[in-house]
């Protein structure tokens, strides 16, 4: 069990971390019709977005308070207000998510008052749902930022149910999912509470936003994803799940609003995970018994996990991600036998950094995933597309996993949750050890080469 | 069959060196010593099958099999034989007969034509051209062929002529000994050769196993001349009758080819084995003693007995080291070598409990041996069935099996732990070093916690209480106005 330890020096060589406005701005995208707005300079604004584009391969509709010298002295309010009419008259988004960045709450602009006064003022505008939520820049990574947006959407939309009057719907189930997973993993997620007849609510829904479909129309806003109505009925709900530990202040704010029990699994990676995921839908849809489809793909696991087990074993690998991403990926590989020699993390916010399998977690940066791989004398690296360096330097396989992966096709596609993805993720280790071969020579044994006089005299010419 | 063949045949089950066969009657000696096959309950290989074995692991050499797509197309780049220079063997050749080529009789041509594009575009230093069911029943003549192209095209082209059909994958390893003696040993000599040159037969350098051993013999100045065919030249299999020493590797098949070099070329040979640690030790204190008796110097007999205690002692210090991870663990052991013993006393010696050994090749000396060390011949086990293995391990408590590819799933889906030791296996085990690495793939194996998961029960086999929380209902209840106090008494 990882103790978190925080290098002291000054320098980050190769940063890990995405900073807490994108991660907002991602789950805000979840949510249909939406605009994310950020509070702050242009630039802030433009890295973010051309960062998502390339991971997604899509368009993406955020916007800026384009704050400017004079605003960033005198308050940004107004900037806000005619933000917020400009994206209606261009955009006529149903929801807007405000993200605070650095530059706003080092100057310490009071976001929600302002906002509270536009509001009344501006009767007009009274059909967007706005939600704002405080994620500055220096504080904490992409999932806190992501958690913080949830938080401040469930603040704004669900209302409080009078616990006397409670009329739950027995069948509805809330999800909350963690920054960290894609949208196949919300579908796979989904797909396994709809097979215990339940009927999730999503927030937020990436898998109807983000998953890269080609729309019919160009919008501007959100393609798709939590519907609007959906969010202030998720207060009726039998009860609340959310996948990730980050996610735990929200969904025990949602379960609060609602009166409704709650539930976190801190990952759906691994049999075990995904065995008290399964055992919790049994109970709220009050089986004793799964589908058979659940049922196979359990038996599949475990065939996987045997079939694995050979190159996973002993196996050394450094990961370098989130919390809740390191936790799910190295605690799913502990369960195979590997080791992880070196994990380097984002946020200390987290408390499930103290579970990661791994000696200690540094609160790093990529150079340091590179030093640990090289001391530990790791076989694999786990983490996102810019440990590519990493994986260049020391000559080992990398498993793209997290944000960004910026120079692969597909990232929506990963899935690696469930007994379905656990099984795919185990082939993914598996194979990239298997492509790897490591073919004997003599000196690896400290064998003398062969007489040359025993070789053929003419040269050859093997297609090898 | 051809006259010949059933000649080649009927000489191999003749075996003086072999005290299995000295010990039958001249009519059973006739029927074979391969074990019938049974139709329905066999398993295992063909002696084409056995004829690739032995020879195909020279590295040098284009093996070119004369076949309908089935005989290489469904077995080629499946062995784990490793090679430190040339990576022509792993090259799949095929003559891919077709039904047209086949009802035409264009067999022999097809053949002849191959050769000579394998010697134009590879330009190796022999082609083997091996012959299997279909073409030797339809009488293509291999041997005039091979020697047509070997005229013409100035590359020897040597005929293996061991069909699928003449029986059993350890008829075919003798078989392709037997091809080497007549075609290629004697055909080239050496341009030196030392008191200290030896042969190494039945080795077959799986995952780099020859190399674990090779670093000992380095030591004591002693050259491998001649190998078939582990990471073998075709020179080394040609110049094989200058050896001093034939060390004959867990191998009962090549008995005759190592005979037949004592015969002709006065080279005599011992059987040893370089698994385990005692094995290795006896195996080089045999090589040295008989080297010395060949006119190698005299103090080879004492840098053997120095170099041995050395490396024992170094083996030994690192088993130390792995032993509280694998002592009191049980073992079933089903190998195809029939040295297991030697595997058994070495896994003893490690505070493991062996539960069960096959002795399926195994002399009835090798079965004393196994008698003396584990003490009854109760946990002695022939050839074994699927099912009853399966059986077996769950009866015995196995913690682990240790055996080949072909009974992998037996545990696997009996969820018991696997190690591999056949010839398929991935990791090399031989010599000193390789004993270590063998005791670590079974730590890595018995220790993984896979085995817990797997065999963890499902959602639905047993019930869970709930584990999340419920939050408290705050303020007061609007009926009885009762507030609600979180430090009163709740439920």
């Amino acid at each position: 069990m990882a103790r978190l330890t925080r290098p002291r020096r000054a320098l980050s060589t190769n940063p890990l971390k995405t900073s807490a406005p994108l991660g907002a701005a991602m789950a805000y995208l979840g949510v249909e019709g939406a605009v994310p707005l950020f509070h702050g300079a242009q630039g802030c604004t433009a890295f973010a977005m051309v960062h998502m584009v390339r991971h997604f391969r899509e368009a993406i509709p955020l916007q800026t308070t384009a704050m400017n010298e004079v605003s960033t002295i005198l308050g940004g309010a107004e900037q806000i207000e005619e933000a917020i009419a400009n994206l209606r008259k261009k955009a006529d988004p149903r929801f807007i998510g405000i993200a605070s960045t650095a530059l706003t709450e080092t100057q310490g602009d009071d976001v929600r008052g302002e906002l509270a006064e536009i509001m009344a003022r501006r009767p007009d505008l009274a059909d967007i749902r706005v939600v704002y939520a405080s994620t500055p820049d220096f504080d904490g990574a992409l999932e806190d930022g992501w958690a913080r947006a949830v938080t401040a959407i469930i603040d704004a939309l669900v209302p409080e149910i009078d616990p006397m009057w409670r009329d739950a719907d027995l069948r509805q189930v809330n999800l909350l999912p963690a920054a960290h997973l894609t949208p196949a993993e919300v579908e796979e997620i989904t797909r396994m509470i709809r097979a215990f007849g339940l009927k999730p609510i999503i927030l937020p829904d990436l898998s109807a936003s983000l998953d890269g479909h080609l729309a019919e129309d160009w919008a501007g806003k959100s393609l798709g994803g939590t519907r609007l109505d959906d969010i202030p009925a998720m207060a009726k709900s039998a009860v609340t799940i959310a996948i990730g530990e980050s996610m735990r202040g929200a969904a025990t704010l949602l379960a609060e609003r609602g009166h409704m029990p709650v539930q976190v699994f801190p990952s759906l990676t691994g049999l075990k995970a995904v065995d008290a995921f399964v055992a919790a839908l049994m109970r709220i849809a009050g089986t004793a018994d799964a589908p058979p489809a659940i049922r196979r793909d359990r038996a599949r696991l475990q065939d996987a996990m045997l079939d694995a087990h050979f190159q996973t074993g002993g196996l050394k690998y450094a990961i370098a991600a989130d919390p809740d991403l390191a936790y799910g990926l190295s605690s799913a590989l502990a369960g195979m036998g590997a080791q992880a020699v070196c994990c380097v993390t984002t946020s200390a916010a987290n408390p499930i950094v103290e579970a990661i399998p791994c000696e200690t977690a540094i609160l790093g940066d990529l150079g340091d995933l590179e030093d640990g791989a090289r001391a530990g004398g790791a076989q694999l690296l786990i983490s996102h597309a810019h440990a590519r360096h990493a994986a260049a330097a020391t000559g080992l396989p990398l498993i793209r996993a997290g944000f960004p992966i910026n120079d692969r096709l597909g990232a929506q596609d990963a899935c690696r949750v469930g007994y379905r993805g656990t099984r795919a993720f185990l082939f993914e280790v598996a194979n990239a050890m298997l492509a790897h071969p490591h073919a004997p020579r003599p000196e690896d044994f400290g064998a003398a080469p062969i007489d040359p006089e025993f070789e053929h005299d003419r040269p050859q010419t093997a297609p090898h | 069959m051809s006259d010949a063949l059933k000649q080649t045949r009927e000489d191999a089950f003749q075996e003086p060196a072999c005290a299995t066969n000295r010990a039958k009657s001249a009519a059973e000696r006739k029927k074979g010593c391969a074990k019938p096959l049974t139709p329905g309950a066999a398993a295992g290989g063909c002696a084409f099958d056995g004829a690739m074995i032995t020879l195909q692991p020279i590295v040098d050499v284009a093996h070119l099999v004369h076949a309908p797509l089935a005989c290489s197309g469904n077995s080629w780049d499946n062995r784990g034989s490793a090679s430190s220079g040339s990576m022509l063997y792993k090259t799949g050749f095929t003559t891919d007969l077709t039904e047209l080529d086949i009802v035409m009789g264009h067999g022999e041509k097809k053949l002849y034509r191959a050769i000579r594009e394998i010697v134009e575009k590879h330009d190796p230093p022999a082609v083997f051209v091996y012959a299997t069911c279909v073409t030797a029943m339809i009488g293509d003549d291999i041997a005039a062929v091979c020697k047509a192209a070997t005229e013409a095209f100035g590359t020897p082209a040597i005929p293996v002529d061991v069909p699928g059909y003449a029986g059993s994958k350890n008829l075919g390893c003798k078989l392709g000994g037997e091809m080497m003696f007549r075609h290629v040993i004697g055909t080239q000599e050496p341009a030196r050769t030392t008191a200290y040159d030896i042969n190494i037969m039945g080795d077959y350098n799986l995952s780099g196993e020859l190399w674990q051993v090779k670093p000992l013999l380095d030591r004591l100045g002693i050259r491998i001349l001649g190998s078939l065919s582990a990471d073998a030249r075709y020179r080394q299999v040609a110049q094989m009758h200058r050896a001093r020493v034939t060390m004959l590797v867990c191998s009962h098949a090549l008995l005759g080819l190592a005979r037949k070099m004592e015969e002709k070329y006065g080279i005599p040979y011992f059987e040893g084995s370089f698994y385990g640690i005692s094995d290795t030790s006896e195996a080089l204190r045999t090589m040295c003693r008989m080297l010395v008796e060949r006119g190698a110097d005299a103090d080879l007999i004492d840098r053997c007995e120095a170099l041995i205690a050395e490396e024992e002692a170094r083996v030994r210090a690192e088993l130390e080291a792995l032993k509280p991870r694998v002592a009191g663990r049980r073992v079933l052991l089903y190998t195809g070598g029939h040295k297991s013993w030697s595997v058994v006393s070495a896994l003893q010696e490690l505070g493991m409990e062996v539960v069960g050994t096959s002795v399926r090749k195994a002399t009835e000396n090798d079965k004393a041996r196994v008698v003396e060390i584990m003490g009854t011949e109760a946990h002695m086990y022939e050839n074994m069935a699927p099912k009853e293995m399966y059986a077996t391990l769950r009866a015995s408590g196995a913690d682990v099996l240790m055996s080949g590819a072909r009974s992998q799933f037996v545990a696997l889906k009996a969820r018991v732990p696997w190690i591999d030791v056949n010839q398929e296996k991935h990791e090399p085990y031989a010599g000193y070093m390789g004993m270590v690495d063998l005791v670590r793939a079974i730590d890595r194996s018995l220790n993984n916690p896979v085995w817990e998961d797997v065999r963890r029960p499902a959602p639905w086999d047993e019930s869970r209480a709930f584990a999340g929380a419920r939050p408290r209902i705050k303020d007061r209840c609007p009926v009885s106005g009762i507030s609600n106090d979180p430090t009163d008494f709740e439920d």
